[in-house]
């Protein structure tokens, strides 16, 4: 039986949940709506993350382009995305939602461009 | 060999350095630091003295009187800012009348002109903000306030036009009396010297000691300030002084050159000579005491820094300047605290007579060029000013501290002029990028940039001062 | 000195000035010109990298770059004029903009209204207080992000945060991320001013500790930062003796605040607001002086990029409004201007004034809370009197509140004088 206590993000209210996870089973308890339920749940069994960074530019107007992963990721592999974003290198021009990398650490998640760079 | 070598580039160093340019005689400055004006005369009041409190016959008063008057003409010779804002001691009992009918008699007697003792009332007509039991002032007009960086900034910079050199990140290590010489040590390299001036402030004992057995000892002695917002820079006028106590001129309350209000300093002797840190219960010391001088103290959300300065204490009480019985051609300029900064004008000249005989009386040689023209300052121009200079070069029509409004080309002045800014701290001092409200916040990055650019140094081995000041 | 005519003029680029830009075009004024000091349009959404913009706009979750790129497209395709690497350097109160750049020097704008959208700044470490040494390795959490995001250079590696603002949070992520020890932030309120979200996502997810009522009682280090001092403090914000501890650290990062950067409406002569520091606005958002309108950070200080630009939309259409009313020489009949009130439990409303003549439909008033609160009921009090209420089970400082004011009460109620919004005791 694993047992945590985490706030709900999913308005101001915040309420602190406590999700246990019982021979697979996820109880939430805490929250005040089904919203705050699904979270605990989720956060439990399948975290996942958005990750945005930056690449290096290779000769370009900026010296960094702003990447993020096009989806989230599970919430685990957000130190292997960084470890290949921070060695990634794109040349310009570079346009908004150009994919950088794909299937990023193996997460089946393009790398995309967040923003114009000649 | 050199003729003179002067150690420490601070307002006295470089006020002697600029004097002895106007002669043919081979000059270099030593200075630990990469800038000049890195030590105590980056951190003080401001203040040019009038000279009534300084006890007469002292070189305190007679050096603080002449400077005082000379200060203005120098501002104009060399191009930095200084205003005769005048100034006010106040007292807020009857018994202290006693104290300012003393000082105006000391005054007198030094010779500084034009005071006179008015009443509480009279003095809150001149400054509505002024504190409602203040009985009595003494009103001092010759009384003014100078930006310390520009002063400094601009001596040496005239001094090294004139031919003086500046060797800067040179630590003096050991000053050795070779009979018709000296040698100095630096931790870089070694300079032989007939002449050695020693201004190197708080350490002056130090270096003293390494050529003479007569006493010197001095005290760091710490004074705090807190520098306002420019919204609160006509909270007074006149620079506002409470009685002097044992431990100097007190707390005062003024506007400073460029329009802020600055109060301060404490006054704390302190065992380490490096200690330039802030206190909480100093910056607390001062705002209470500023609070005695006038009504309405801004918030202390108006304040926009905090900083303090190590006055260079001698246990004499006044400036040593001159040559010790056992060490022919080394003179001390030292113990140069409060009035330190308004002597400036007059010191070197003091010094150069004591150092002019060495080389035979020189006479002043014919290509010395006093004039010197500083940085513009862009913001203060007005519109047909500034249209013409962005005529000239558009890198004055480029922002980069919004706060203080200064110019990329102000800041690439600075990197070019003689002795030009390698650190962010020397863009600072010469320029004001940086000094405003958000405390250099929004230029940091692009006057490092420029600095990159210029000069060719990576953005990481910038530095804010010192060498291992790295800002990244 | 070149001097041209424009009916309005935006002073920024950011979020605020190009929806404000957008919506004065879409009023139908054509004569409109944006001035923005950066080389770029977008303003500091250029280096919020992270994501979470626009689920009010555009309900999908973007990074700042991309919620800014959806505007300045907009900007592009309706062909608004707009320079960049432009400073206003001064402002006057019949609405002259003087303006510098490289190309044009220094010219002059008369224009028919003008919409202050220049943002807010950081408080900087002197305005804190803190004592200490001065070295190199204190940057406010905004430098920083550029330092990270922009230049590609990291600050530091061993950090230590002072407040707990979202830039700050969301900097304690991106330096971890960047590789840094983010060893703890410290927040001298009992509360963090942040979004829940960020101190979950930020903080949480990477185990940095986060410590309420403790502040930085000293900095050592003479050149760079070798250590901050943390203390915690009493309920009157003053460091409790005994409880200080030593972090070394070679950065400091400050995220306590930000204040409007309104240097430019002082000169203009525009009221401003001891609380916000933003201008004092009625529901069109014009500020005291006519015909120029404020928005977006300058006017008061945002959670959400979203309410950014609806209420930018507000001050364009609020401008477009009066330089069209100017040219068909309109003088309003109804001058009655209704004072709005921050009642208990409320720091400030924005706006602070209704003009009854100008409301088309709803007046949407955005207001923040003095402290935390649950349970309570906050009303809308016509000269004093109770007229209706929300029930809210949460509030606090950080997160914006907004109450419409109803055209049908202000049509019932033509003579009040005082328009309250405060909790109902």
């Amino acid at each position: 039986m694993e047992t945590r206590e985490m706030t709900c993000i999913n308005c101001p209210l915040g309420c602190l949940l406590t999700v246990t996870k019982d021979n697979g089973k996820v109880t939430v308890t805490g929250n005040t709506c089904p919203r705050g339920e699904d979270y605990g749940i989720k956060e439990m069994t399948d975290p996942r993350r958005t990750v945005t960074s930056t690449v290096r530019v290779k000769n370009g107007s900026a010296v960094k382009v702003p990447v993020k992963t096009k989806t989230d990721i599970p919430k685990d592999k957000i130190f292997e995305v960084m470890d290949v974003i921070r060695k990634a290198e794109v040349k310009p021009p570079v346009h908004i939602g150009d994919i950088i990398v794909d299937d990023i650490a193996g997460t089946g998640v393009p790398l995309v461009a967040t923003k114009d760079v000649e | 060999m050199v003729d003179v070598c002067i150690i420490g580039a601070g307002v006295a160093g470089c006020s002697v350095a600029r004097e002895l340019s106007k002669y043919s005689l081979r000059t270099v400055v030593v200075e630990k630091a990469p800038d000049v004006c890195e030590g105590t005369s980056k951190a003080n009041s401001g203040i040019v003295h009038a000279g009534f409190d300084a006890e007469p016959g002292s070189l305190k008063a007679k050096l603080n009187v002449a400077g005082n008057a000379k200060m203005e003409e120098l501002s104009k010779e060399l191009d930095f800012s200084f205003r005769r804002n005048g100034s006010m001691v106040i007292c807020k009992d009857e018994a202290g009348v006693a104290t300012l009918e003393r000082l105006l008699e000391r005054g007198n007697v030094n010779g500084v002109p034009g005071m006179s003792i008015i009443t509480g009332d009279e003095a809150r007509k001149l400054e509505p903000n002024l504190s409602s039991g203040v009985v009595a002032a003494l009103l001092v007009p010759t009384g003014g306030i100078v930006c310390p960086f520009e002063l400094t900034i601009a001596l040496a910079e005239n001094a090294n036009v004139n031919g003086v050199e500046f060797m800067f990140d040179n630590e003096v290590t050991e000053v050795s009396n070779e009979g018709d010489h000296y040698r100095v040590e630096t931790d870089k390299q070694t300079i032989e010297a007939k002449v050695v001036i020693n201004a190197a402030g708080v350490y002056a004992d130090k270096i003293h000691r390494m050529v003479s057995q007569e006493p010197m000892n001095i005290t760091a002695r710490r004074g705090e300030y807190c520098l306002y917002d420019k919204q609160c820079g006509q909270m007074v006028d006149h620079t506002i002084f409470q009685l002097p106590n044992a431990f100097g001129k007190g707390v005062l309350v003024t506007p400073t050159v460029h329009g802020n209000l600055l109060i301060g300093p404490t006054a704390d002797d302190i065992p380490d000579k490096e200690a330039t840190n802030t206190t909480a219960e100093g910056m607390n010391r001062a705002r209470e005491k500023a609070a005695e001088s006038v009504e309405h103290m801004p918030a202390n959300r108006l304040m926009i820094t905090s900083f303090s300065g190590l006055r260079a204490h001698e246990d004499g009480d006044d400036f040593i300047i001159g040559e010790p019985d056992d060490a022919e051609n080394f003179i001390d300029v030292a113990g140069i605290e409060s009035p330190g900064l308004s002597c400036a004008p007059v010191i070197g000249e003091f010094v150069a007579e004591m150092v002019l005989p060495a080389f035979g009386n020189p006479k002043q040689k014919e290509n010395f060029i006093g004039k010197r023209t500083g940085i513009p300052h862009v913001s203060q121009l007005s519109e047909e000013e500034r249209e013409a200079l962005i005529k000239e070069n558009s890198a004055y029509s480029v922002i980069v501290c919004r706060c203080e409004m200064i110019t990329e080309g102000e800041i690439l002045d600075a990197i070019h002029r003689p002795l030009g800014a390698k650190t962010m701290d020397g863009i600072k001092r010469r320029t004001r990028a940086g000094m405003g409200r958000c405390q250099a916040g929004f230029c940091t990055p692009r006057t490092m940039e420029l600095i990159s650019r210029e000069l060719g140094i990576p953005m990481e081995h910038i530095l804010k001062s010192g060498r291992r000041s790295h800002v990244l | 000195m070149y001097c041209r005519e424009t009916d309005v003029v935006i002073i920024g680029g950011g979020p605020a000035g190009l929806a404000a830009a957008l919506a004065v075009k879409a009023a139908g004024v054509e004569s409109v010109l944006i001035l923005e000091r950066d080389t770029q349009l977008g303003g500091i959404l250029n280096q919020c990298i992270h994501n979470g913009f626009g689920l009010h706009t555009f309900k999908e979750e973007l990074t700042g770059p991309e919620y800014a790129a959806r505007f300045i497209k907009r900007v592009l395709d309706e062909k608004i004029e707009y320079m960049l690497e432009t400073m206003v350097v001064d402002l006057k109160s019949d609405r002259t903009v003087v303006a510098m750049n490289r190309k044009e020097g220094l010219f002059s704008i008369k224009a028919g209204a003008v919409v202050l959208a220049m943002g807010c700044r950081e408080r900087p470490r002197g305005a804190l207080g803190i004592p200490g040494f001065r070295p190199a390795g204190i940057f406010t959490a905004g430098t920083a992000q550029r330092f990270v995001n922009v230049e590609g250079i990291m600050p530091g590696s061993e950090v230590v945060i002072l407040g707990s603002g979202d830039i700050g949070l969301i900097m304690a992520r991106r330096m971890t991320l960047e590789g840094a020890h983010v060893k703890l932030v410290a927040e001298l309120m009992p509360y963090s001013g942040g979004l829940k979200r960020n101190i979950a996502q930020c903080l949480n997810d990477y185990n940095i500790p986060l410590k309420l009522s403790h502040t930085v009682v000293d900095i050592k280090g003479k050149e760079r930062v070798e250590g901050v001092t943390i203390a915690e403090v009493d309920e009157r914000l003053k460091p409790i003796p005994g409880t200080e501890e030593f972090y070394p650290c070679d950065t400091l990062l400050l995220s306590c605040g930000l204040i409007p950067e309104n240097e430019l409406s002082g000169s203009a002569g525009v009221a401003l607001s001891p609380v916000t520091g933003g201008a004092v606005v009625d529901n069109t958002l014009e500020t005291s002086i006519p015909g120029v309108f404020a928005c977006g950070n300058v006017l008061h200080v945002h959670d959400l990029v979203d309410y950014v630009s609806e209420e930018a939309e507000n001050a364009g259409r609020g401008a477009a409004e009066y330089v069209k009313g100017q040219k068909a020489g309109i003088v309003p009949e109804d001058d009655t201007v209704m004072e709005m009130k921050a009642g208990k439990g409320v720091r400030y409303t924005v706006p602070a004034k209704i003009r009854p003549a100008t409301v088309k439909k709803d007046v949407l008033v955005r207001f923040r809370v003095d402290n935390n609160y649950k349970d309570v009921s906050i009303g809308v009090f016509y000269d004093g009197r109770l007229e209706r209420s929300v029930k809210k089970r949460t509030v606090a400082p950080g997160e914006m509140e907004e109450l419409r004011i109803r055209k049908e009460e202000l049509d019932k109620y033509p003579e009040v004088k005082e328009i309250t919004i405060g909790f109902v005791e």
